[in-house]
This record gives structure tokens, C-alpha cells and sequence, in this order.
């Protein structure tokens, strides 16, 4: 163990920010948006339809048409909250696992720089997608 | 009976290493871990360094890691557990020597929350007067005697000596929750940072060690939620 930062205050600084508490919270209300649309994904791609007739086609299609921008922002939340999700909780895990210093630093740099190109690679794709 | 202990001795001196050491001695099975460990200082080795008071789970004093999990050794008899009996200092703290620790940074964090009363206002004729619901609100975290087995128990303290541990967040609740209180809100922000009530895991370690039967985790949960509602 190390000994605590600041023995004397002993106790975490008050920082004025809340991003800790929103990070909580955002886990919290993706969890429950994550599993209604993982559900709607499952039933749509696995139950409704069969994996043996999805392609290229079967997406090209579903992205177009009347109810396109419906599915392009139903596959964009499920992308980035799954995203965020997930790397929030990397974040946290890091936090818990490595101690303040260099490959802490390392490690949160790859997490951001990961997530921040999945997302914007995803979004592109979702918003800017045209069927050849 | 017989009953043996595994100690683990750690030398005043850093440079030396800690090491377990076996003892055994004759007690009644209703004996408490306590009475084995004073039996021991007081006939095989006067060296053995602890912790006590009260000796009757009311000062906290002796808490101690017991074949693995934080209790304290006036509160355990001897006969529902395993042997041989391993005895830990707690988790997280420096040790001292042998099961004493260092719990200086763990009574700073006490004090950092403003564990008293806080209220500027004039004092009524008699006294501030609360009802008994919001009395029984904060019931459970007054029963708090700091022995420092929940903050001591808890994973996120052992990787963050900076976290305010379970300890603290359970003093700030009993005075946040408090309507006699007004200090709720400065209460709240120095636990709202990363190591406030948010390095909490939810692992429930410090439920499980508790001593007094306080619901620790349900406790850091309201502050949570307390944290939550004033800001959304």
C-alpha cells in the first residue's frame, strides 16, 4: 500500500466537479437503455429475421427508406452507449488497478483515444452511409 | 480445549519482516478470541502487541482480521472457528507493531466530515426537538463505535489509501440525514469528489465486517442518491 497523499487533510478534496457523479448515474441509465435495446436488436436480428439472411442487402435496405433514420439512430445509440459503457468502466477499472503514474497515464490515453476513434469511425458510417 | 493460533508478527522495525507464528493454549470453546490472545501475551509471550479497552465490543479497540475477515476478538468465540485461528492486523493501515496499526489517516478522514452537530441557528427554549421518524432516519449510522473493520475491509481502500473508506461516508450519513442538522450540503461536497462516495464498488465488504450490524453499503447508497437528487 502507499501511504495517503495528503495525510493531514486525510479526506478527499472537495473538487466542485460532479463528474464522478454523473459517470455513476450514466452507468446506471445506459445499463437500462443498453438492455432494451440489446433486446430489440436480439429480437429484430436473431428472432424476427435469421442471421442466414442478413448481408449487406438486408442492412443497406433497413438503413433506407421511410424508417432509415429510425434504425441508423437505434444502431448509433446501441454503438455509442455500448461504447461509453464500456469505457467507463474501463476507466474505472484502471483507476481501481493502476496507481497514479506513467502506465496509468499510458493506459487512460489508449482507453480515450480508442473510444473517441470507435466513435467517431461509427458515427460517420452510421450517418453517412449511402447503398452502393 | 485447545486452541491454535497462527499471529502475524510484524516487527516495530520496517526493515525486518513480518512472520506468523503459531501458539496454542488451553480455553473454553466459549471463550473469546480476545481472552486466547491475552492468555497468550500474559503467559507464553509478554511481546505479542494489541489493541483493547472495553473488551466488550463497545470501544472499538481490538478490531483485527480473524482467519481472514475484519472482526473484533471481544466479539468472536474461540469455538465457531476453523482453527488453526489466523490473526491479521487490519488491512490498509501501517502496521505498528503486531496488530497495532496506525489509524491517523483513518481518524483525519473522521474528523474531515464534521462528525457533530451542526446548526448556527438560535436554540429553542429547551431543545431541538426531532420526531421519532426523523430520529429512526439515521438509527443505524449512529451505531457507529469507529473500530475502522468496514474501512479496513474495503478493496477500493486498500488500492486508494486516499478514499474516504466506508468509515467516514457512515459519519457524514448520520449527519446528513439528520434534521436537526444544517451542514448536510458541505458534508455532501467533500464526499462528492473520486474519493468520496464515489470510489465505493458496492463490494459490501464493509456490511460484512461491521461489528455493531450497521448496513454499511445501504448507508453509502443514500448518501449516493443524496448526491444524486440535489444535483439532477
Amino acid at each position: 500500500m502507499t501511504e495517503p497523499s495528503d495525510i493531514r487533510a486525510g479526506r478527499p478534496i472537495p473538487t466542485g466537479s460532479s463528474f464522478e457523479l454523473f459517470a455513476w448515474f450514466f452507468m446506471r441509465v445506459s445499463g437500462v437503455l443498453l438492455l432494451l435495446l440489446a433486446l430489440g436488436h436480439l429480437a429484430v436480428m436473431h428472432l424476427i429475421n435469421s442471421i442466414h439472411t442478413i448481408d449487406y442487402d438486408f442492412v443497406a435496405e433497413r438503413w433506407s427508406g421511410d424508417w432509415g433514420m429510425f434504425w441508423r439512430s437505434y444502431d448509433w445509440l446501441l454503438l455509442s452507449l455500448a461504447l461509453l459503457h464500456g469505457s467507463n468502466g474501463l476507466r474505472t477499472i484502471l483507476d481501481d488497478f493502476i496507481r497514479p503514474g506513467g502506465w496509468r497515464t499510458f493506459w487512460m490515453s489508449v482507453l480515450y483515444s480508442a473510444t473517441f476513434i470507435f466513435l467517431a469511425v461509427g458515427s460517420i458510417i452510421v450517418f453517412t452511409f449511402s447503398p452502393l | 480445549m485447545e486452541a491454535r493460533f497462527k499471529i502475524l508478527r510484524t516487527p516495530p522495525d520496517p526493515k525486518e519482516k513480518p512472520t506468523y507464528v503459531d501458539y496454542t493454549v488451553t480455553a473454553e470453546p466459549t471463550d473469546r478470541v480476545l481472552d486466547a490472545l491475552l492468555e497468550i501475551k500474559g503467559t507464553i509471550d509478554g511481546t505479542l502487541t494489541l489493541r483493547k479497552s472495553c473488551a466488550h465490543g463497545v470501544c472499538g479497540s481490538d478490531g483485527m482480521r480473524i482467519n481472514g475477515a475484519n472482526r473484533l476478538a471481544c466479539k468472536v468465540l474461540l469455538k465457531n472457528l476453523a482453527q488453526p485461528i489466523v490473526i491479521e492486523p487490519m488491512k490498509g493501515f501501517r502496521v505498528i507493531k503486531d496488530l497495532v496499526v496506525d489509524m491517523d489517516g483513518f481518524f483525519a478522514k473522521y474528523r474531515a466530515v464534521r462528525p457533530y452537530l451542526v446548526n448556527d441557528e438560535p436554540p429553542p427554549p429547551a431543545e431541538r426537538t426531532q420526531s421519532e421518524a426523523d430520529r429512526a432516519r439515521f438509527e443505524d449510522t449512529t451505531k457507529c463505535i469507529l473500530c475502522g473493520c468496514c474501512t479496513t475491509a474495503c478493496p477500493s481502500f486498500w488500492s486508494d489509501p486516499d478514499f474516504a473508506g466506508p468509515a467516514s461516508i457512515v459519519q457524514a450519513h448520520r449527519f446528513i440525514f439528520d434534521s436537526r442538522d444544517r451542514a448536510a450540503e458541505e458534508r455532501l461536497d467533500i464526499l462528492n469528489g473520486k474519493e468520496g462516495v464515489w470510489r465505493c464498488r458496492t463490494i459490501f465488504n464493509c456490511t460484512d465486517a461491521c461489528p455493531r450490524g450497521i448496513e454499511v453499503t445501504r448507508a453509502i447508497g443514500e448518501v449516493k442518491r443524496k448526491q444524486l437528487y440535489r444535483k439532477i
